[in-house]
């Protein structure tokens, strides 16, 4: 009897904490809400709110795609790079093509469109490397990342790069309903990501790639294709967050966007996808970036030093792997 | 042998369960000072938790565990360990790029403040070689030996911790076979110097030429304990099924008279491999046999577009096709079964819903890529109804299958639509009886409706049991092609000189019968 009560027991605590941890995420960010709501009368305000996700939207973009390039396998440093580079695009574009008379309407488009193309490019090309050189993900994008913000420094000068034509503020700072663009579009972005994942059969070529990428190749996949296309991916996700940088201060400059890379990560990890890749899912990376993005916004709110932020997100960042390592062990 | 042998290890009444099974049920098994003692069963038997209870891997929920008499609770191996009871798995488990020495006395050194003795190590060194009669260069770095060496340097590695017990997993999973002829003797050797041995095996006729007593188990209990003597594999496999044994294989159909000839390789060159002809008729199954290395899988593998060849042409249906890649293969009708499950097969992360239709993704995806869920799970529940996976839940994560069903699940790959021309390397490997018959009869079926298929097996009942003719591989190039007899059979005998070469087969079977 006793036997069988503790047996009973023991396999109920397993299932419970195989639960916590795969849907800890969720309960961690619920519970920060209701602390949160309760501890400050300005945090459950729709202002407040939408504040909270119109700040995620760079983390949030650029950790959105990350979670693609993680499951297949990868691993994108380069991110912070490619948000100066394509926001120094867009806004030069914007800059030197606002000059000429006859461009001056098309010209925060054709700026915007700009920087969305060089960002997508040089994920691309990050993939090349990667696949085709079969240079190791972290040492690839490391460099490249260097190369591009040199390049960066390069086109620019050191100099911050101007748009007068307040028209380009507007892809940032328009809104619709009050709701921000910078909203609609990150949101919308991990919305399509997730629907790729999951119904698409590239999505499942993600997920094949990075859990068995011979397997995969025995079932007549295009492996390296895959990977390419998500450091694509990743590529015009920085690109984008460079671009609404850009576009939100009308200006851009070669050393923006550092450590963006390795917070967009941490988000990822934060939510639950495994960084051994071929596991993991879009609305994880983002509760992850609301989960820091929260933190960060209830610390303003209680006015509590910035050095206790850092030290607290860095512990939850630490506790995420854990987690994330805990799980493999139990499988 | 023993008069009046005395139990080493004593099982009394030990049951264990873990989250959904109970895999030991008031098991009661003494094991003699000085036997071989074999542990048989399927897959899930049990037997492999059993070693895992008296090494110490695994605490028993009820019962006791006496060595020598005394009542022992083991809560890890090192417990064992000071017991003289060592295990030896089916995976190798040595430090590749250290010397044989060091692996031996690993975590035995011999040190004087801090420093290691090598001359002292030798001189223990030479004394374990002696008392196991195994020659090996001490120096010589453990990546660089056979597999058959290596699993000297692991019983040497046993008998410098002063083991008195030593279990083996499936010591023989790994090894081909004159290795394993090799690795027997080692046994024996073993045995002569005074070291009891629990071995557990999936190889009947291993363990009948090998061991004293064996034990059969079923289902998480023991059938029964008897010496090896007295059974037979018949014996031994009914008991295990607790059915009397089936035809092995089903009945097979040979093909017609005039099957047409749906693939053919000419003078097909490629590294590691001869030149290499070939022809493949519908309905037929063509046994590919030889030794491991013999270049099998690398034939299976080039044809199938994952290698790259130098010269040759393939003909699919007459027509050449160019193979540059599995996706060009698989769109020309022919399939692989890849002879690895865990590292070239399966996705372990994903569900099997993924893993069935990962290959066809074109015939289940409509406008931009997007899946139609409707045709994927009517076609992934047509399939398990067809390959019996148990449990038949398409949003299992294929890890927590077994490994028969792992298996069928990796066949299935191949089944969702109908090949051409179907390349299976090692399709039962690692797998118990009742998966294998599961898969011999999807082989069998797949050539009555028409596929050609090309069976790789290192079993050559396998090859025996299935295929209509069989070609030999040596040192990469096919060396014979034998037809089946007046009575529908391959000639065995004939098979096997072929794969070894005529004169090493000589020695092979002299070399073994010398006691």
């Amino acid at each position: 009897m006793t036997q069988q009560t503790s047996a009973v027991r023991e396999r109920s605590a397993r299932t419970i904490s195989a639960f916590l941890l795969d849907y800890g995420i969720i309960i961690a960010v619920f519970l920060l809400y209701i602390v949160l709501s309760l501890q400050t009368n300005a945090f459950f305000s729709i202002r407040n709110q939408l504040n909270i996700l119109d700040q995620a939207h760079q983390i949030g973009l650029i950790a959105v795609a990350a979670t693609v390039v993680i499951i297949a396998g990868g691993f994108d440093l380069s991110t912070g790079a490619i948000f100066a580079m394509s926001g120094v695009i867009a806004a030069m574009v914007a800059r030197d093509l606002g000059a000429h008379e006859e461009f001056a309407t098309a010209a925060p488009w054709l700026g915007w469109t700009a920087g969305l193309i060089a960002g997508t490019l040089l994920g691309l090309l990050n993939g090349v490397l990667v696949t085709f050189f079969r240079i190791n993900t972290f040492v690839a994008t490391l460099s490249s990342g260097i190369v591009f913000r040199g390049f960066a420094l390069l086109i620019t000068e050191a100099e911050m790069v101007r748009v007068s034509d307040s028209a380009f503020r507007e892809l940032a700072r328009g809104n619709i309903l009050d709701v921000r663009h910078t909203v609609f579009i990150w949101l919308g972005f991990a919305l399509a990501l997730s629907f790729m994942l999951f119904r698409t059969r590239f999505g499942r070529y993600v997920f094949a790639a990075g859990d068995n990428p011979e397997a995969a190749r025995l079932s007549g996949i295009n492996v390296n294709l895959v990977r390419t296309i998500t450091f694509g991916i990743s590529g015009l996700a920085a690109g984008m967050a460079g671009v609404l940088s850009a576009s939100k201060f009308l200006k851009a400059q070669n050393d923006s966007g550092q450590g963006l890379e390795l917070i967009s990560i941490a988000a990822v990890v934060i939510g639950g996808t495994s960084i051994m890749g071929g596991e993991g899912a879009v609305w994880r990376t983002v509760l992850g970036v609301m989960l820091l993005r929260l933190i960060e916004n209830g610390f303003n709110l209680m006015n509590v030093e910035p050095f206790y932020q850092d030290i607290f997100q860095g512990l939850i960042i630490l506790l995420a792997v854990a987690l994330d390592a805990l799980r493999h062990r139990r499988s | 042998m023993v008069l009046n042998p005395t139990a080493l290890v004593e099982i009394r009444k030990v049951s264990l369960s873990f989250v959904a099974v109970q895999a030991l049920q008031e098991i009661d098994l003494s094991i003699n000072q000085g036997d071989i003692h074999a542990l048989v069963g399927e897959n899930g038997a049990g037997k492999s938790t059993l070693g895992k209870v008296i090494s110490g891997i695994e605490r028993p929920d009820e019962g006791d565990l006496l060595i020598n008499g005394e009542v022992r609770h083991y809560t890890h191996p090192r417990d064992a360990l000071r017991d003289g009871i060592t295990t030896i798995t089916q995976e190798i488990a040595l430090l590749n790029n250290q010397s044989v020495l060091h692996n031996v006395l690993l975590g035995q050194e011999i040190c004087r403040a801090g420093v290691l003795q090598r001359g002292q190590m030798l001189a223990e060194f030479e004394r374990l070689v002696e008392l196991t009669g195994f020659s090996l260069d001490p120096d010589e770095r453990v990546g660089r030996l056979h597999m058959a060496d290596q699993r000297k340097v692991e019983v040497l590695q046993a008998v410098a911790r002063d083991s008195r017990l030593i279990i083996m997993d499936e010591p023989t999973a790994m090894l081909a076979d004159d290795e394993t002829q090799v690795f027997l003797d080692i046994v024996r050797n073993l045995q002569r110097s005074g070291h009891t041995i629990i071995y557990i095996s999936h190889f009947l006729e291993e363990v009948l030429e090998l061991a004293d007593v064996v034990t059969v188990m079923r289902n998480g209990r023991i059938v029964r304990t008897a010496p090896t003597a007295e059974e037979t594999t018949h014996s031994l496999v009914e008991a295990m099924l607790g059915r009397s044994m089936l035809e092995m294989y089903p009945p097979r159909q040979a093909p017609a008279p005039d099957a047409a000839v749906v693939f053919e390789v000419q003078g097909l060159a490629a590294p590691g491999l001869g030149s290499v002809d070939l022809q493949l008729r519908a309905g037929e199954i063509t046994g590919l046999a030889g030794l491991v290395g013999s270049g099998r899988s690398r034939l299976a593998r080039t044809l199938f577009g994952a290698l790259e060849r130098d010269a040759g042409e393939i003909l699919v249906h007459g027509e050449a096709v160019q193979l540059n890649s599995t996706s060009d293969a698989i769109q020309a009708g022919v399939f692989m079964l890849p002879e690895s499950r865990k590292e070239q097969g399966l996705l372990l992360k994903q569900n099997i819903r993924s893993n069935l239709s990962l290959p066809h993704m074109h015939s289940i995806v409509g406008r931009g890529g997007v899946i139609s869920r409707a045709r994927e799970s009517d076609r992934i529940g047509q399939l398990l109804k067809i390959l019996n996976v148990v449990p038949p839940e398409p949003r299992l994560i294929v890890n927590r299958l077994s490994g028969g069903n792992q298996q069928k699940v990796l066949f299935g790959k191949w089944l969702f639509e109908q090949p051409t021309v179907f390349i299976v390397d090692e399709p039962t490997r690692g797998i118990d009886i009742g998966a294998r018959r599961a898969i011999y009869e999807l082989v069998v079926e797949l050539a009555t409706q028409g596929v050609a298929i090309l069976l790789i097996s290192s079993e050559i009942e396998e090859i025996m049991g299935l295929a209509h003719r069989s070609l030999v591989m040596r040192l990469g190039s096919i060396v014979a092609e034998f037809e089946a007899g007046e009575d529908g059979k391959l000639d065995e005998q004939a098979i096997m000189q072929a794969a070894f070469g005529a004169e090493t087969m000589q020695r092979a079977t002299t070399g073994g019968e010398a006691p």
